[in-house]
């Protein structure tokens, strides 16, 4: 047993990591939330081609500016991170166009730098113009989306990734219907599922559009599950940090609020609930086996909302503010859970595993 | 990440599996929990067999790994526990090992490891409990020896003990973490009075250990004098470790037997319960993970577990009460009947979230060492 990284896979986390921090930094999510704030309900029904009219400050990405992705070709993830260095910009726009009613939008630019970074075809055989890299890996890649609020369909593309043309290389963005919700459907080149009947709904995460389907029952995929579970690790992970950083800098009563028994206690719980998410996400994606994934999913579910929320207490009024990035993570933790049939699913499965098990 | 046996950890487990299948059915019948020298002779009989087929140092010199695969093995087989051998395999010879002179190692850990000797841990005051520093029992020298006066709490198998691994002051100038001493007390000594202590689960599991002018020969003192605070550090990271391995593998089997009852007695089709039990299946899943996950970061790091064994013991100790309460749920009005199988458990469950540092305790540990917050209280 080495139930531990593998120095590739550490090289790989660490690389994957500095180059979201610098191609989606906190600049970037920033003005993502801008653009995307006061969507509508119908933000969906614009044309792609439509773009934010204002809110575009950030150097290099304003209307017109066109995608801008790393020179050079060839090198992926798998060869050591680093391809979105060259590039360097913000995240960019697609064709400027005629402003319409602001919403979040697949940033196309960023979507074929993580596609040449490998993101999207990472489980694919090498033959097949992938990565060649498992699971573990994956989960590895997710949680540092998740860590840093990518936005986008990262799961419903990374899926497709060999199956729908364009998916692997970030040349097509790839929806798909989960139980009665559709994530970023009005943005997707190609809806996997039956959309059918879609309504927009106002979404409580600023940046992650959600139509609503009639429901239809259908199993989850468990690959689906476990890269949700990664992406709430890296919340949880994230939360964590900024209540311990918070608590540390923020002073009351003449001292850190960090010395104090009752925050320093709700920092040490996020950090429990990570650790041990972290285990069962990077076990279940050694395994693959179903029931490892579902308690991967509820402990990952757990870290991530209890986390943003503990986060936000430890904020203080400071948490309460649009201003705050607290929010956002709680926002798209609750958007996660609802995914893959959502936690009953997950307990169901977990509570027939034991009785088969003792059956 | 790898959760595979290597070969060797293979060949170790197969060889651990076909030795306890051809060893258990031999053993003698387990004594009643109230025969202390029934108990005595029954785990150190048992530490005798593990000695004689080469088991003996596996909580000491094998790898954190192998330690993880005995655990496992061993419950998993129905073996018997440690027992009355805890604090000598894993509290007191390993500081032993750790800290003491050649002499005192030969004298102390061959019967530990033979199954000859029983040792008890004398830490714990009335007035130093979380605060275990605090501690006021005193030694003052007389010669070869100290001779200790005051009390100590908490003391499991005082009453069959050779030797009690003291905590004892000898500086009482100075700061309360450097004038304490680590001391091997025989038991056998004049002036100590063991008094059994009843717990709320009406059995007597621990003593109370009067000391009134108690002589421990200054031989027996391991470290230096003043400096039992750093030693005793050694032996309290052992117990954050592995030391609950073995019971996350028997929680997984007790929730398999709540299934079980609840689908016999029909709350199995409350959905509630089914999905609490679900999500208890999905705890105990993740804190085997959490252990194998920390016994490679110290097979990696050749360290002691630290501050990451606060993490387990404070998650563990929740998820042990919540499978008890859970217990409760599953066989209703039964859960009040102290002959069903699951209550005394339940009650003994309580003591999780206090021993071997509260949960207060862990929160405060994991607050400073692990995320850097500043020190309060």
């Amino acid at each position: 047993m080495r139930f531990r990284l593998t120095d590739d896979q550490r090289a790989l986390r660490e690389g994957v990591r500095e180059v979201f921090a610098r191609r989606f930094d906190g600049e970037a999510l920033r003005a993502a939330v801008d653009r995307a704030d006061g969507a509508g309900a119908g933000s969906g029904s614009e044309g792609r081609g439509a773009v934010p009219g204002a809110g575009d400050g950030a150097d290099g990405s304003g209307p017109g500016g066109g995608a801008q992705h790393a020179a050079g070709g060839g090198s992926v993830l798998g060869d050591g991170a680093g391809r979105f260095g060259s590039g360097g910009g913000r995240p960019a726009e697609g064709p400027g166009g005629a402003g319409g009613v602001r919403a979040a939008r697949v940033d196309r630019g960023l979507w074929r730098d993580l596609g040449e970074l490998g993101f999207f075809a990472l489980r694919l055989p090498e033959s097949e113009g992938g990565v060649g890299l498992g699971l573990p890996e994956a989960v590895l890649v997710f949680a540092e989306a998740g860590r840093m609020l990518l936005p986008g369909p990262l799961v419903a593309t990374h899926l497709a990734a060999g199956a729908v043309p364009g998916a692997a290389t970030g040349e097509t963005v790839v929806a798909a219907v989960d139980g009665g919700l559709v994530e970023w459907l009005a943005e997707a080149d190609v809806v996997r599922g039956d959309a059918t009947g879609a309504v927009a709904l106002r979404s409580i995460d600023p940046l992650t559009p959600l139509h609503r389907v009639p429901a239809r029952r259908a199993a989850a995929d468990p690959v689906a599950i476990l890269l949700t579970a990664a992406e709430q690790l890296g919340t949880a992970t994230r939360v964590c940090e900024l209540a311990a950083q918070h608590a540390r800098a923020r002073e009351q009563f003449g001292r850190p609020v960090g010395a104090f028994q009752a925050v320093a206690h709700l920092c040490a719980g996020i950090l429990v609930r990570v650790e041990t998410a972290r285990a069962a996400v990077h076990a279940a994606a050694v395994t693959g086996d179903p029931a490892d994934i579902a308690a991967a999913r509820l402990l990952a579910d757990e870290a991530a909302v209890r986390g943003a929320r503990d986060c936000l207490q430890v904020h203080g009024g400071m948490g309460f503010t649009w201003e705050s990035e607290v929010h956002l993570h709680l926002k798209r933790a609750w958007v996660r859970t609802q995914r893959a049939g959502g936690v009953t699913e997950s307990e169901e499965l977990l509570a027939a595993a034991l009785a088969s098990e003792t059956a | 990440m790898d959760l595979s046996d290597t070969p060797e950890e293979a060949a170790f487990r197969a060889r651990l599996r076909e030795w306890l299948a051809a060893v258990l059915p031999g053993l003698p019948p387990k004594p009643s929990p109230d025969d202390w020298p029934g108990r005595r002779a029954y785990d150190l009989g048992w530490q005798r067999r593990l000695h004689d087929a080469g088991y003996a140092d596996v909580h000491w010199d094998a790898s954190p790994t192998t330690r993880l695969i005995f655990l496992e093995e061993t419950e998993k087989a129905g073996a018997p526990y440690v027992g009355a051998n805890f604090v000598g395999l894993l509290h007191a010879g390993p500081t032993i090992a750790a800290e003491g002179t050649a002499e005192q190692r030969e004298r102390w850990l061959p019967p530990i490891l033979r199954g000859e000797e029983v040792w008890c841990q004398g830490f714990s005051e009335p007035g130093a409990g979380s605060d275990l520093a605090a501690l006021r029992t005193r030694a003052r020298r007389d010669g070869d020896a100290y001779v200790v006066t005051g009390s100590k709490i908490w003391t499991s198998h005082a009453e069959v003990a050779d030797w009690c691994e003291l905590l004892v002051r000898t500086d009482p100038e100075a700061p309360k973490h450097r004038g304490i001493t680590w001391l091997a007390m025989p038991m056998d000594a004049p002036g100590i009075t063991v008094r059994p202590l009843r717990t709320l689960a009406g059995s007597a599991e621990f003593a109370e250990v009067f000391l009134d002018e108690v002589r421990v020969p200054v031989a027996n003192r391991v470290g230096d004098e003043d400096d039992g605070w750093r030693v005793t550090m050694v032996t309290l990271s052992f117990e954050r470790g592995t030391a609950f391995a073995g019971e996350v593998v028997a929680c997984r089997r007790v929730l398999g037997e709540l299934a079980v009852e609840a689908r016999k007695n029909g709350r199995w089709d409350d959905p509630a319960l089914r999905r609490r039990l679900g999500r208890l299946h999905a705890e105990f899943r993740a804190l085997w993970r959490l252990t194998q996950w920390n016994v490679s970061a110290a097979e990696a790091t050749g360290g002691v577990p630290g501050a990451s064994g606060s993490v387990f013991k404070l998650r563990y100790s929740h998820a042990r009460q919540e499978l008890y309460d859970t217990a409760a749920a599953v066989l209703g009005p039964d859960c009040l009947d102290l002959d069903r199988p699951w209550t005394l458990d339940r009650l003994s469950a309580l003591s999780y979230t206090i021993a071997a540092g509260t949960s207060q305790i862990q929160h405060d540990i994991i607050a400073e060492r692990i995320l850097g917050l500043p020190r309060g209280r």
